[in-house]
């Protein structure tokens, strides 16, 4: 099943967006965050926390202060270290508590501070990349279902009864199991700590936490003999270090979106843009496939409309994550299911976006998310629903599934819904593996013409986007019909200009060469 | 006049229930929930379909008959609600007897990030052709979103001079829905300005009964189209 498309106006979409990239690209080579700066002070070994439950990373960039944290939280770090002739961890340590003042390290030189960094920070790289390859090494000894990878979602708010519905959904067939995340941590400027039994409408992403379901998907994949991967949120205040808690605990895949947390959570975009630039560096090196949340633009406006912005965005998510060295095959592009289904030949209309995504993003490990908004209390119609989402999706070839539940509209899954949805899920791209490929799409029909319509006013909108700049764009309602301004939004006052000597010992090394592909 | 569940017959009071049980599946796991079903105060129950779906999961599909019925005679009915009237009419009669826009807070409140039905009542496009407030001359409307905690949207309301708020839950967890109705109500009226504002509720399970048990001016559920609830407040803001 092909769609003819215009390889031109594909490749023009691309420049378009790169020259989208270029000049935030060109902000973010010259400011970090304290996000970014608390994300680099765990990698370097500040875990835990110190009084009042205050984790080491965030009292570390506090007692640092401004003008240090210009220079980067790694080089005050180093010159501790080295002036006190203890570890880059000791002294995280030693600073978060109050037992070492950053002052000790002033008059260390840039040189030997960056020379201190070195071992450790090596050591940290060396531990995700270890992680990664105990992923690829479990991968090879796993039989997994056919593809797409069932992707299905605990949300609990307690991890012990999220990792018996998680244990439970890989045995019913899930591929991938998301812990959603307590709602109202995207907007905590701080990672929380510990294993948490309480959270709304999700539970807490904590580093204990991960390690729990971790290891009960490392168990049941061993016992079902495949690999059951784990997915958590690197979106909000605290982007970077949960791409840094992902890597280290060996997740899978983390949402992980370049403009989501402006539009949708009015996280402040310069933040954002900064944020998202340094967490998908660690994720790239993690081995960790990003998902986006183009899904988004359509549960919050029609779907039919907001197509081409779906498209325009999974472009500039593409570019961004080029830029900080993800390849395609670590950037699950989004997509949903989301056409009102009462409206004729919305199947059509489905088809032509999935399809037009797979041809333009042939390599990227595309996430179909499923119909949420036109699901009502009526389970039945639900389920059918789902079921054509399902087959939307083999057909199309996607490549992660967020199976669809029948009680989406009512409450958060049951432990049957899932099994449910999973079952619903086999029968339909069993039954169908290989329709895809034996159909062909009638030429100047009614798939195929729809597909043109988005590509042509996706790249119009991109056009219009490179001319203003995205900034401008976002604060003119380009995206999901929301303002926002530069300025505007949380999380701004974390946001910091780099002084000359700024260092990074992680951006350093994993700075990519050149842009992927 | 009593009516009972309406099978294939009348009074024959069919149901049909699914559930799962933490339990391994085997016969007897489809003769507990046969047995669970009875103890529910069915009779003729007859387990459809029993399965495995975890290890020590199972899941059920069971159909029973009851014997209770419901008197229908003396059960409250919801208040009619009023012709639904125009958006010129609307405006028509704010500009009349108001003379000013009415300032009305919408939002998502506790934890909830569905806003498909507050969206659906205040963006501009509204629902099934039916505009939103926006689009009314004669309302201001802030829509605050996702996932607005109910202390955010009375502070909100307080220091904007709201008219009217609209507190929206699609999604529940738990029963949180109630809960955080209940907390807006609750605030509001320690605030001192619960008889300041309309306040209005809705949701995919809201009815007008539920609404005026949790201290709401009115609640608006499934299908609800932005007229409705405009001609609500146009009514009570002029009465």
């Amino acid at each position: 099943m092909k769609l003819r498309i215009d390889p031109g106006a594909v490749a023009h979409c691309r420049h378009l967006a790169a020259r989208i990239a270029d000049p935030v690209e060109a902000f973010i080579a010259r400011h970090s965050t304290v996000a970014v700066e608390r994300a680099v002070v765990r990698l370097l070994g500040g875990s835990g926390t110190v009084e009042e439950g205050v984790p080491t990373a965030n009292a570390v960039v506090e007692r640092l202060g401004a003008g240090r944290l210009r220079r980067g939280a790694a080089l005050s770090l180093g010159a501790v270290a080295q002036a006190r002739a203890i570890g880059v961890a000791e002294a995280a340590a030693a600073i978060a508590r109050g037992a070492l003042e950053p002052e000790s390290g002033d008059s260390v030189p840039a040189e030997a501070a960056r020379a201190a960094l070195e071992a450790p920070a090596a050591e940290a790289l060396e531990r995700i990349a270890a992680r990664k390859f105990e992923r690829t090494a479990l991968l090879a000894r796993s039989s997994p279902a056919p593809p797409p990878l069932l992707y299905v979602i605990v949300a609990s708010g307690n991890i012990y009864e999220d990792r018996t519905a998680a244990v439970a959904a890989a045995e019913a067939g899930a591929a991938v199991v998301a812990v959603i995340r307590s709602t109202g941590q995207s907007l905590l400027d701080y990672v929380p700590e510990g294993a948490t039994t309480e959270g709304f409408g999700g539970t807490y992403a904590t580093q204990e936490n991960f390690r729990i379901m971790r290891a009960a998907l490392d168990e049941a994949g061993a016992r079902l003999g495949r690999y059951v991967m784990l997915t958590n949120y690197a979106s909000g205040l605290c982007m970077p270090e949960i791409a840094a808690l992902g890597a280290l605990e060996r997740l899978d895949m983390l949402l992980n979106d370049s403009m989501y947390g402006i539009l949708f959570r009015d996280i402040n975009m310069r933040r954002t843009f900064v944020d998202q630039h340094f967490s998908r560096m660690l994720n790239a090196h993690a081995g960790i496939v990003i998902n986006t949340g183009e899904d988004n633009y359509l549960t919050t406006a029609d779907a039919v409309e907001q197509a081409p912005a779906v498209l325009a965005s999974q472009f500039i998510n593409e570019e961004f994550a080029h830029r900080a060295g993800l390849p395609d095959v670590q950037i699950g592009l989004g997509d949903a299911f989301e056409i009102d289904p009462d409206r004729e030949d919305s199947f059509l209309f489905q088809l032509a976006q999935a399809q037009l995504a797979r041809q333009v993003f042939p390599n990227a490990p595309l996430k179909y998310m499923p119909p949420t908004k036109h699901m009502t209390g009526d389970i039945f119609k639900g389920h059918r629903i789902d079921a054509m989402f399902d087959l939307a999706s083999v057909m199309t070839h996607q490549s992660i599934h967020l199976c669809g539940m029948l009680t989406e509209a009512i409450h958060t899954p049951l432990l049957g819904d899932r099994a449910l949805s999973l079952e619903g899920a086999r029968y339909v791209m069993n039954t169908a593996r290989h329709l895809g490929d034996e159909l062909e799409i009638k030429p100047g029909g009614i798939i195929e013409r729809r597909a043109h319509d988005v590509l042509r006013e996706a790249e119009a909108r991109l056009e219009r986007i490179a001319e203003i700049g995205l900034e401008a764009a976002i604060e003119q309602r380009f995206f999901a019909d929301v303002s926002r301004s530069p300025q505007g939004g949380r999380g701004y006052e974390g946001v910091f200009e780099r002084a000359p000597d700024y260092y990074n010992p992680f951006e350093e090394a994993l700075r990519p060469a050149e842009i992927p592909a | 006049m009593r009516i009972k569940p309406y099978g294939d017959t009348r009074d024959d009071g069919v149901v049909q229930l699914s559930f799962t049980l933490p339990l391994e599946w085997s016969e007897s796991a489809d003769e507990a929930a046969r047995r669970l079903v009875a103890a529910m105060g069915f009779g003729d129950v007859s387990v459809a379909e029993g399965r495995a779906i975890a290890s020590g999961f199972s899941f059920f599909v069971v159909y029973a008959k009851t014997s209770a019925s419901i008197e229908l005679d003396g059960l409250a009915a919801a208040v009619p609600r009023e012709r639904t009237l125009s958006m010129d009419e609307v405006d028509g009669l704010l500009r009349e007897r108001v003379g000013r826009k009415v300032r009305i807070a919408g939002a998502c409140i506790g934890t909830d990030a569905h806003t498909v039905g507050i969206d659906a009542i205040l963006n501009m496009k509204g629902y099934k052709g039916d505009y939103g407030l926006e689009r009314y001359a004669m309302f201001e409307t802030f829509n605050l979103g996702a996932q607005i905690a109910p202390r955010e949207l009375v502070r909100f309301a307080r220091e904007n001079d709201i008219d009217a708020i609209l507190a929206s839950q699609v999604v529940t967890q738990k029963g949180s829905d109630v809960r955080n109705f209940t907390e807006l109500a609750e605030l509001l009226e320690a605030e001192g300005i619960r008889d300041r504002v309309l306040l209005l509720c809705g949701g995919p399970r809201m009815t007008n009964l539920l609404a005026a048990e949790l201290g709401y001016d009115a609640g608006f559920g499934r299908g609800t189209l932005p007229s409705e609830v405009a001609s609500f407040i146009a009514r009570r803001v002029t009465a």
